[in-house]
């Protein structure tokens, strides 16, 4: 299982990239394993204002459809149009050219409160075992 | 990732489907590979050149004696005294009620002996009940445990299983069966499937299916899960039990008159016989949705927002790049052509009513 240590994640399997006060977000390589092939996103519109845990989008794959739910508060300021053009990209390259939204952080100090790497990692281990 | 527990029954290829990289699941109380590369790049293999299913699960229950045949007759809707030897049938299991106990299927191996296959699901419930029902002199033997089933399917899949078995299995008509041989060992081969597609269903000795399989594998046959062998048979619009059929639908409205006699007397007949005159109440039918959401089961089905029908199964089509489902709708508006909503999580998303099969190259 792929989880880059750079990244900072949410228990309902969203990675954040943090670049100065914008937030890059999408789906672990975990979220896109489960999920298996993905066949369909439904993401927001720019200008959306988020807070944090509110539902943003859902992705669908072949065996079930999940929320995304942003990690973060802040302002949708692009979405990714290549994912809605080859859906594949979220099971291929879930932390590059798969990432979802961008996102203008409200307050960036809030990317500290998520789980670092090593923090997601127990988390998934501890799911697998339940 | 799931782990396995409890007490699954395992085929003989349990082992073998892990060490290739299958995601194992529970189905029906087996454990199962889901997938291995990805459910939509094995259901293409199948369209596109030959995959092979691991499906010893399914119940095989032989039945043996003078009177196997007339004992059979009573208890499944198609005519099994049409069948000939080496031939064989989709036939349904029906109660009183006229409901589907189980959608099986009906190999003749002799004017005494004939081989029924079943969903894993029903095997034991399928069993108590053909059980109950035959005479004495009629034996049931359950070989599931006994053997491996492994299907091989695609465009390519009676070429590759001739050439592995040196023998020419094109001569061998759909729906046909016969005893053959693989490195020495004997295997029942029938020219069946799930898949919308041509192929074989291979039934081998437990002991000798890991080299069969490997052997297939070898040969070219991409290893494929349940998850694309639900796509397929979605996208053929083929019922799954559980899904299309179960004990309080009736093989009409599930769109299966067809393989049902309407000159033999068994199980259920008269009511059968009555709804078939009547006309069935909703029908099951094949629907195109708009979009790439996929339909679910239970999802409901409405006409301008009053719900007229319910999904019963869905997928992505990689083959059409299209949503498409199954759905029983009241008869009334279950008309080809005909616009309909599917109720997507609150949200109403058009659809079109089409011909259940949306892909069949057989």
């Amino acid at each position: 299982m792929n989880i880059p240590s750079d990244l900072r994640y949410s228990r309902t399997d969203e990675w954040v990239r943090v670049e100065g006060d914008i937030a890059t977000i999408g789906i672990t390589d975990y979220a896109q394993s489960e999920l298996g092939d993905i066949v369909y996103v439904e993401l927001p519109e720019a200008g959306r204002v988020l807070q944090a845990d509110e539902m943003f989008g859902t992705v669908e794959s072949v065996k079930a459809v999940a929320d995304l739910y942003s990690p973060v508060a802040g302002e949708v300021i692009e979405t990714n149009p290549a994912v809605t053009e080859r859906y594949e990209l979220l099971n291929e390259d879930p932390y590059g050219e798969g990432w979802l939204i961008k996102v203008q952080l409200a307050d960036p100090s809030e990317v500290e409160s998520l789980l670092t790497a090593e923090q997601y990692a127990a988390y998934i281990e501890e799911r697998q075992k339940a | 990732m799931a782990t396995e527990s409890g007490n699954l029954r395992r085929t003989p290829l349990a082992d073998t489907h892990p060490r290739m990289g299958a995601r194992m699941v529970e189905f029906a109380g087996w454990w199962m590979p889901v997938q291995y590369g990805g459910i939509i790049q094995e259901a293409r293999a199948v369209r596109e050149n030959v995959g092979m299913f691991d499906i010893s699960h399914m119940g095989r229950f032989h039945l043996q004696g003078a009177e196997a045949i007339p004992a059979l007759e009573t208890l499944t809707t198609n005519d099994v005294s049409a069948l000939t030897d080496g031939a064989a049938q989709y036939s349904l299991l029906t109660n009183p009620q006229g409901g589907v106990i189980d959608d099986i299927i009906v190999y003749r191996l002799s004017s005494e002996h004939l081989l029924v296959v079943v969903n894993a699901a029903n095997a034991d419930k399928d069993r108590r009940w053909i059980q109950q029902h035959l005479p004495p002199s009629v034996t049931l033997e359950d070989a599931t445990a006994q053997t491996a089933m492994i299907a091989v399917q695609g465009p390519k899949a009676v070429e590759l299983v001739s050439r592995l078995f040196a023998q020419n299995l094109a001569e061998l008509p759909r729906f046909h069966v016969t005893s053959s041989r693989w490195s020495g060992h004997p295997v029942l081969v029938a020219r069946t499937g799930y898949t919308g597609e041509d192929g074989v269903e291979l039934i081998i000795d437990a002991p000798a299916a890991q080299l069969l399989w490997n052997a297939l594998h070898e040969a070219g046959a991409v290893p494929c899960g349940l998850g694309a062998r639900d796509m397929l048979r979605i996208e053929a619009g083929y019922p799954l039990y559980g899904h299309e059929l179960n004990e309080h639908i009736n093989p009409i409205e599930a769109g299966l008159g067809w393989v049902v006699s309407k000159s033999k007397e068994f199980i259920g007949a008269d009511v059968i016989r009555r709804i078939r005159e009547q006309g069935p109440a909703r029908k099951l039918v094949g629907l195109e949705v708009e979009g790439r959401m996929v339909a679910r089961q239970g999802y409901p089905v409405q006409v301008n927002g009053q719900t007229v029908g319910e999904i019963t199964s869905g997928t992505f089509s990689p083959t059409l790049e299209k949503s498409i489902a199954m759905a029983f709708v009241n008869s009334e508006y279950a008309r080809t052509g005909g616009e309909v909503q599917v109720d997507v999580r609150g949200k109403p998303v058009p659809a079109r009513i089409v011909s259940r099969r949306f892909v069949s190259h057989v």
